[in-house]
């Protein structure tokens, strides 16, 4: 089946079979290796994209179902060789260690501030229910959307 | 993980979409938010051999207020009734029963009526609508009708729809005048999902006494069911806490409790009396806080 999807602000086509996950589809017909398999089960949100602006775990959706859809991937949040404040964040705060989960916690989190610019530490960590992590216990996460916010906020 | 191969099917309104059910029979599986139905696709326990993409409809996704009634599209999105504000303060139950749904990402591509079709014995919406005392509205190529709550949800995964029918629209009751609603769930630790859930809906009269209640609970047996010992106990009556125990003592009489590795049937059972109290003490905490507005 013919797709056509607006990747990190650029459109592209591809012929996909339909039983493709988005998921696959970005990382092997487009190349962004950003967006991490983790359990492959839909638990673990390593594999978090935002399609139409929400956050999805792109290996619970087909590559079909985001035809004409807008997508941001970790590759597409950094601008002009800037850094996005999430990345800053994650940066300063040390929010990662082995940085599996970081592309999609940084996904799930750019969800959360959309929806909610100046959360609290319980919105936070609410809004990142979905994205495990096995190395920082969190807390370290949960500073750097802190500090995204304030970053955001100027 | 990779499904088994499918044709796949995005028609555009619902008429279409009956067609197509209709044409593929068993053959075919309808696709809403895709949090159940995918993975299952993956593990290759579902390998329907054509996937109808509903999600594309936009006649199935809406919230609606009719008087003192809500109609809701089958495909409005867990997230979408969460963050509802014509139903936080009109129709509590949902928005409360919703943001207890998995997580962000989940909540963003589930929808109500996919749930519903699933009938998961540990989801969460079946309490909420089983409690309402909710109208299902199910549409086929043949015509439409409309199904009680009490008899929708056949048995562990299985409902009163057809394979050739397609849930459109859910109808529930308003909040009424010295109304309460409330949601309590135990959730499993790793999967999010309800050990035990239980929804409640209080009216109470001008003197404070139980006029109406409805109660829902999910998780413990093999469908949602109302607890009709433990409603009887307190209608009618003025609700103090000693009766409210005595009474939720009774939430899963008759009922063959689940038992699994996280939590024995006896566990379940007693979680089941304490969440039940704890719902219904708050939707009744709630109900006399309107009360005093109105
Ligand atoms: C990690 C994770 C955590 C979760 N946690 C919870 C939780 O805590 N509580 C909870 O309740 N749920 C939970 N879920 C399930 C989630 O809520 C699903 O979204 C929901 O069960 C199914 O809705 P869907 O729209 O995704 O349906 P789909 O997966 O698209 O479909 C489910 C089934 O219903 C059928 N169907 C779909 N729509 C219709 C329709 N309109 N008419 C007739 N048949 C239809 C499909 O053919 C399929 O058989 C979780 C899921 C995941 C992946
Ligand atoms: S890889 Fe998608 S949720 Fe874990
Ligand atoms: S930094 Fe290693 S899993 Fe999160």
């Amino acid at each position: 089946m013919k797709i056509r999807v607006k990747i990190n602000g650029a459109w592209r086509e591809d012929d996909v079979a339909p039983r493709l996950l988005l998921v696959h589809y970005l990382r092997e017909v487009a190349g962004l290796t950003g967006t991490h398999i983790g359990c492959e089960t839909s638990i673990c949100g390593a594999c978090t994209v935002l399609v139409g602006g929400q956050a999805v775990k792109s290996c619970t959706m087909f590559a079909v179902q985001a035809d004409g859809a807008e997508i941001t991937t970790i590759e597409g949040l950094a601008k002009d060789g800037q850094l996005h404040p999430l990345q800053q964040g994650f940066w300063e705060e040390h929010g990662l260690q082995c940085g599996f989960c970081t592309p999609g916690m940084i996904l799930s989190a750019h969800q959360l501030l959309a929806r909610n610019p100046h959360p609290t530490r319980e919105e936070i960590r609410k809004g990142l229910e979905g994205n495990l992590c096995r190395c920082t216990g969190y807390q370290h996460i949960v500073k750097a959307v802190e500090y995204a916010a304030k970053a955001s906020g100027k | 993980m990779i499904p088994e191969s499918f044709e796949y099917h995005a028609p555009k309104n619902l008429a279409e979409a009956t067609r197509l059910v209709g044409q593929f029979g068993a053959d075919g599986k309808l696709l809403a938010g895709g949090h159940s139905l995918v993975p299952l696709m993956k593990l290759r326990l579902a390998a329907p051999k054509h996937l109808i993409d509903i999600t594309g409809i936009g006649e199935l996704n809406y919230i609606r207020e009719e008087g003192d009634r809500f109609e809701i599209g089958a495909l409005t999105t867990h997230f979408q009734l969460e963050s509802s504000g014509l139903l936080k303060s009109r129709c509590p139950l949902l928005p409360e029963t919703a943001r207890e749904i998995g997580d962000v990402q989940v909540r963003n591509k589930g929808t109500l009526g996919g749930s519903l079709a699933h009938s998961d014995p540990a989801a969460d919406w079946p309490a909420a609508v089983v409690a309402l005392d909710a109208e299902m509205h199910a549409v086929s190529a043949s015509g439409e009708r409309r199904i009680p709550a009490k008899d929708f949800f056949v048995d562990l995964l299985a409902t009163a729809l057809q394979p050739e029918e397609i849930l459109a629209a859910i109808r529930v009751p308003a909040l009424p005048a010295r109304g309460g609603d409330a949601y309590a769930k135990h959730c499993h630790p790793a999967s999010g999902f309800a050990v035990v859930g239980v929804a409640a809906r209080v009216v109470l009269d001008e003197r404070g006494n139980l006029a109406e209640i409805g109660v829902g609970i999910t998780g413990v047996g093999p469908k949602a069911y109302r607890p009709a010992a433990l409603e009887e106990a307190l209608r009618g009556k003025s609700p103090g806490r000693k009766r409210l125990e005595e009474a939720c003592a009774h939430a899963a009489d008759g009922v063959e409790v689940n038992s699994d590795l996280y939590a024995s049937a006896e566990y379940r059972g007693h979680l089941a009396a304490v969440y039940a109290r704890r719902a219904v003490e708050k939707a009744l905490e709630r109900a006399s806080e309107n009360s005093q507005i109105s």
